[in-house]
């Protein structure tokens, strides 16, 4: 009995030790669940919210692209996609069998749709084959009954249905690389693809618009529950060129007959840019629906360079048809007067180095109006001597060479201008009299792009007003747009009196007998056209071509011949466009460049715009070219 | 009647008296919380009673009967029978064994056809059992005796490491923690219990080396859930949140966003505790962890009105069983324990471990029946 009283009283002080331990334990049951429930609920209610809210971003629709007269040059095709949700469709095979009959699928995507449904989800849809006829649309719609999770998904791509004639303006787009993300998180979807090239590039911003979100609950799987709520965004404006696609196609047409070749065209009073085309060109459908690597290849292995937008990044010696900033620079420093005669014995010397005029058997004396017409090398040997690079080089700024036009296009250069400081910092040698007597003539390092060189023309003969190229008009919103005042450029300070003297010479090349391009004259004096011959030699390669960086021995005669050059406007009386053509190695430039030149420019005038008035909607906007 | 009587009987009780006797305010409770468990289920499965609410209150219907009925055989026959049970579940436990062995795997379950067997849900029982009759069956004096204590070590051991190479992590853990409450409260002195402790602590990164991979991950991740959040920490994260959304009041019955969207896998399992309190807040887990402190206090009272060694054992080993599930299953969805698969008694869909805790309930019904009987050290009425 005592033995049982012991064993009932260690038993009673035991299990009462244990009740405590058990309600201490329990107790912290509690305190953690008031903790994680009172004290931590905020945050594990926002944890739980981040868990099962999801947005999803609905991708704007990109603006178009159109040309001055609402053309289309960029556009969103639809694309009409055949996807199918596992989970939905039952038997995936015979389900394959009945969409192979009705839209044909090969091996291939058969084979990929089967491995893509056995590692997803069953919920995610999957894609059966893209670019759908509207033929096959139409009968999948009609088997809908017997295709249970197959639905037709439209998707957008975006589309260039002027192929390679706009290429190197349009440009085109691509998937996002790495680099090119900003934190905005429509950049990361999947499908999105932005600008890589051209005005797709440089308005990117315009043309993207800004993405809309949708506020969805969704479960551990991601599959969406619901939508709790929704943000429209705002699609891409459409973005007007100034360029006429009819021309642009001129342009491009004429520049095919030659190996390699750029032009650009321009209003020289409002520095629209009515045409800019780099021949060969490339098709931008190719980079929006992804390239292969054997067309990437053959591309960028083109020695022509098709990939190189020669009209911006192309670097030339301008040769003679820099001789007209000689000319202002002259005048303006007071060098010369339009009437003092240099005398060209065939040959120029300086010290004891000789420098050669094109006319071996020289042109006797020159005055300006002379020198200009036949393109003496002497005369403007010793101008520029008289000028002096210090001098020389400021004007040559003025009139846009050395400097870029911010365009807008990708790759553009600057060119170059040589001054004493450049040529000590670059070559690490002093400038000598030669350097600038070369300068004289557009050769030595004077590099020039297409562009400039219609800018430069543009200027001389619009007044001497600091015209800028651009590409867009107003980008014209959905809500009609105020109209923007058109403001003038700003003066260049040249004298009146310099720029007539230079119009004058440039209306005698091709006007007068004896004229280098009066072979190209226009008998129609409402398009008559002025212009400067230039001929470049090519002693260097020039940036475009090492930047290709091939130069292969069947090619090398091609290669060593000189590039032709023409810069000219028109209409003569009353100065309107503005243009020059570089052709790579096409020889003489009046022979080559000249005829292209005056074709495009007759062109040109023929198709007016003040004869097709461009939609009242569309002003022009401002001078810079941002509006 | 009976309730005052405190002289000792030599005689069980008429089978009128044991009806009588029987707790009826423990079995509303145990009620309580098993429609604690159906409205989950319930919920769980969406708002239906399929494919779980439904089972499973056939279950508890099909247990409760069972528990009365447990409640009212004498004392001495599940005295005399506490080995046999004992032995037919470690046979149990052996074959699952083999079979899963055989089967390539973790195999836990013996399928009878009708119903699924899971012996180490049997053996947290049969092991209660068990040492109560031994540590009946000893005097103070013997117990102070170490070489007595081999056996019961024994009776402890063989279904833990059994368990645990199933493996059973939380299971082995309920059988050492239950059977060394029964230790405990048998008279074991504490010093013992320091020094098997310490050796524990000694011998700890022997059995840390014959843990499983993915148990030492467990472990892993029980000390620091956010380093693997979409793997072994996902469930204690995910039951984090929705624990912690819950807030005081919870986000409404069928309400629960995290539970119902899935975030939270096996919510009607091992996870109900966490649907729970997400859908009824700190006050709907505070009450059904209130339940389980009521039903374990009751457990206590009836241990200590026991006249008999063996009903005080059971009692308490089977209270002491209960609170196990309770805290450890809710221990471990609040991230206060490892992630292990422990139940939690009487809510969590399952058929074992039901009829398993209303089976030893039914024991402590028994106890308290049977409370003023004595028995001796081989179980006889009568004194020694």
């Amino acid at each position: 009995m005592r033995q049982q009283r012991t064993q009932a009283r260690t038993f009673t002080r035991r299990a009462l030790l244990l009740g405590g331990g058990q309600a201490v334990l329990f107790a912290a049951l509690g305190a953690r669940l008031y903790y994680l429930q009172v004290v931590e609920a905020g945050r594990y209610t926002m944890l739980a919210d981040e868990n099962r809210i999801n947005l999803r971003l609905l991708p704007p629709p990109r603006g178009r692209v159109v040309d001055r007269y609402g053309e289309p040059l960029a556009v969103n095709g639809e694309n009409y996609r055949l996807v199918l949700i596992p989970e939905q469709v039952g038997d995936l095979e015979k389900a394959l069998d009945i969409i192979d009959r009705i839209a044909p699928l090969g091996e291939v995507d058969r084979r990929r749709v089967l491995r893509e449904a056995r590692r997803k989800r069953g919920f995610v849809p999957i894609l059966v084959r893209g670019n759908l006829t509207w033929d096959e649309v139409a009968r999948i719609e009609v088997n809908a009954n017997d295709l249970p999770g197959v639905a037709i998904d439209l998707g957008l791509t975006r589309q260039y249905p002027q192929g390679a004639v706009m290429g190197h303006v349009v440009g085109y787009v691509s998937a996002v690389a790495e680099h090119e993300l900003t934190g905005d998180p429509v950049l990361e979807l999947p499908d999105f693809r932005i600008g890589k090239n051209g005005v797709e590039r440089h308005r990117e911003m315009a043309l993207r618009g800004t993405a809309g979100a949708s506020e969805v609950e969704v479960n551990a799987y991601g599959r969406i529950i619901r939508e709790l709520g929704r943000q429209e965004g705002r699609p891409g404006e459409e973005v007007v060129l100034t360029v006429d696609l009819g021309l642009q196609r001129y342009v491009d047409q004429r520049l095919a007959q030659e190996e390699s070749a750029a032009a650009v065209v321009m209003d020289v009073h409002t520095g629209e840019v009515v045409a800019l085309v780099s021949s060969p060109g490339f098709d931008p459908n190719l980079f929006a629906n992804g390239i292969s690597t054997q067309q990437w290849n053959d591309l960028r292995q083109n020695p022509r360079g098709p990939l190189a937008n020669k009209a911006v990044a192309g670097q030339y010696a301008p040769g003679s048809t820099f001789k007209m900033v000689v000319a202002v620079a002259g005048l303006e420093t007071r060098a010369i007067t339009t009437d003092q005669r240099i005398h060209c014995p065939g040959h120029f010397e300086l010290g004891e180095q000789r420098f050669h005029c094109w006319k071996r058997s020289g042109h006797g004396p020159m005055n300006m109006h002379e020198a200009m017409k036949q393109s003496c090398d002497v005369y403007f040997y010793e101008l520029a001597r008289r000028v002096g690079i210090d001098r020389l080089a400021p004007m040559c700024r003025r009139f846009g060479l050395g400097e870029s036009s911010e365009i807008g296009l990708p790759g553009e250069r600057s060119g170059l201008i040589p001054s004493r400081e450049w040529k000590q910092a670059a070559r690490k040698a002093s400038w000598v009299h030669g350097d600038t007597i070369l300068t004289g003539i557009g050769q030595g390092f004077v590099l020039t792009t297409p562009l400039q060189l219609a800018v430069m023309t543009a200027r001389l003969v619009n007044g001497g007003r600091a015209v800028m190229p651009r590409l867009t008009r107003a980008a014209v919103m959905r809500e009609n747009q105020p109209a923007v005042r058109r403001d003038l450029f700003p003066s260049l300070g040249i004298s009146a009196h310099a720029l007539a003297a230079v119009r004058d010479g440039m209306s005698a090349v091709v006007n007068e007998q004896g004229g280098t391009a009066y072979a190209i004259r226009v008998r129609d004096p409402d398009m008559a056209i002025g212009g400067k011959t230039g001929t470049a030699q090519v002693r260097r390669i020039t940036m475009a071509e090492r930047e290709r960086g091939v130069r292969r021995n069947d090619e090398l005669a091609w290669r060593e011949r000189d590039h032709a050059l023409f810069v000219g406007y028109g209409p003569v009386e009353a100065p309107r466009y503005a243009v020059s053509v570089v052709v790579e190695h096409g020889g003489g430039g009046s022979s080559i460049a000249g005829p292209i030149a005056r074709d495009i420019l007759v062109e040109t005038m023929r198709r007016d715009p003040a004869r097709m008035v461009p939609p009242s909607r569309i002003m022009a906007g401002r001078p810079d070219g941002r509006s | 009647m009976s309730m005052l009587d405190r002289q000792p009987r030599a005689t069980a009780p008429l089978l009128l008296d044991r009806i009588w006797q029987i707790n009826w305010l423990l079995v509303l409770l145990l009620s309580a919380i098993a429609g604690v468990g159906f409205a989950m289920l319930y919920s769980a499965a969406g708002g239906s009673f399929q494919p779980w609410a439904e089972k499973q209150m056939l279950r508890f219907a099909f247990g409760l009967t069972g528990m009365i009925l447990v409640a009212l055989v004498d004392l001495r026959i599940w005295l005399r029978l506490a080995y046999v049970i004992y032995g037919l579940a470690l046979v149990l436990l052996i074959g699952v064994e083999i079979r899963g062995e055989i089967g390539m795997g973790a195999q836990r379950w013996i399928d009878f056809g009708f119903i699924q067997l899971q012996p180490s849900e049997i053996m947290k029982i049969a092991l209660v059992l068990a040492l109560a009759r031994y540590f009946h069956g000893l005097d103070m004096d013997e117990i102070g005796r170490p070489l007595m204590l081999l056996v019961p070590i024994a009776l402890v051991f063989a279904p833990a490491v059994l368990v645990l190479k199933q493996p059973d992590l939380g299971t082995a853990i309920m059988l050492i923690a239950g059977g060394g409450a029964m230790f405990f409260i048998a008279g074991v002195r504490l010093w013992k219990f320091a020094a098997v402790l310490a050796f524990a602590a000694a011998t700890l990164p022997i059995a840390w080396e014959l843990l499983r991979d993915y148990q030492k991950k467990r472990v892993y991740t029980f000390l620091n859930p956010e380093a693997d959040p979409l793997g072994a920490g996902y469930h204690i994260i995910q039951s984090k949140i929705a624990l912690g959304s819950g807030g005081l009041f919870g986000k409404g019955y069928l309400q629960g966003s995290q539970t119902h969207l899935n975030f939270l896998p096996e919510k009607q399992t091992d996870f109900i505790f966490t649907m729970l309190a997400e859908e009824w807040g700190l006050v709907g887990g505070l009450a059904l962890l209130g339940l389980y402190a009521l039903v374990i206090l009751y457990g206590f009272l009836i241990a200590l009105r026991s006249r008999n060694q063996f009903g005080r054992l059971l009692a308490l080993g089977v209270t002491s069983t209960l609170f196990l599930y309770a805290f450890i299953n809710s221990g471990m969805v609040m991230g206060l324990m490892p992630v292990v698969g422990v139940p939690l008694a009487l809510v969590s869909f399952g058929g074992t471990a039901m009829l398993t805790v209303l089976f030893g309930m039914g024991l402590v019904m028994g106890v308290y029946v049977h409370r003023d009987l004595e028995l001796n050290r081989q179980g006889e009425v009568g004194t020694d």
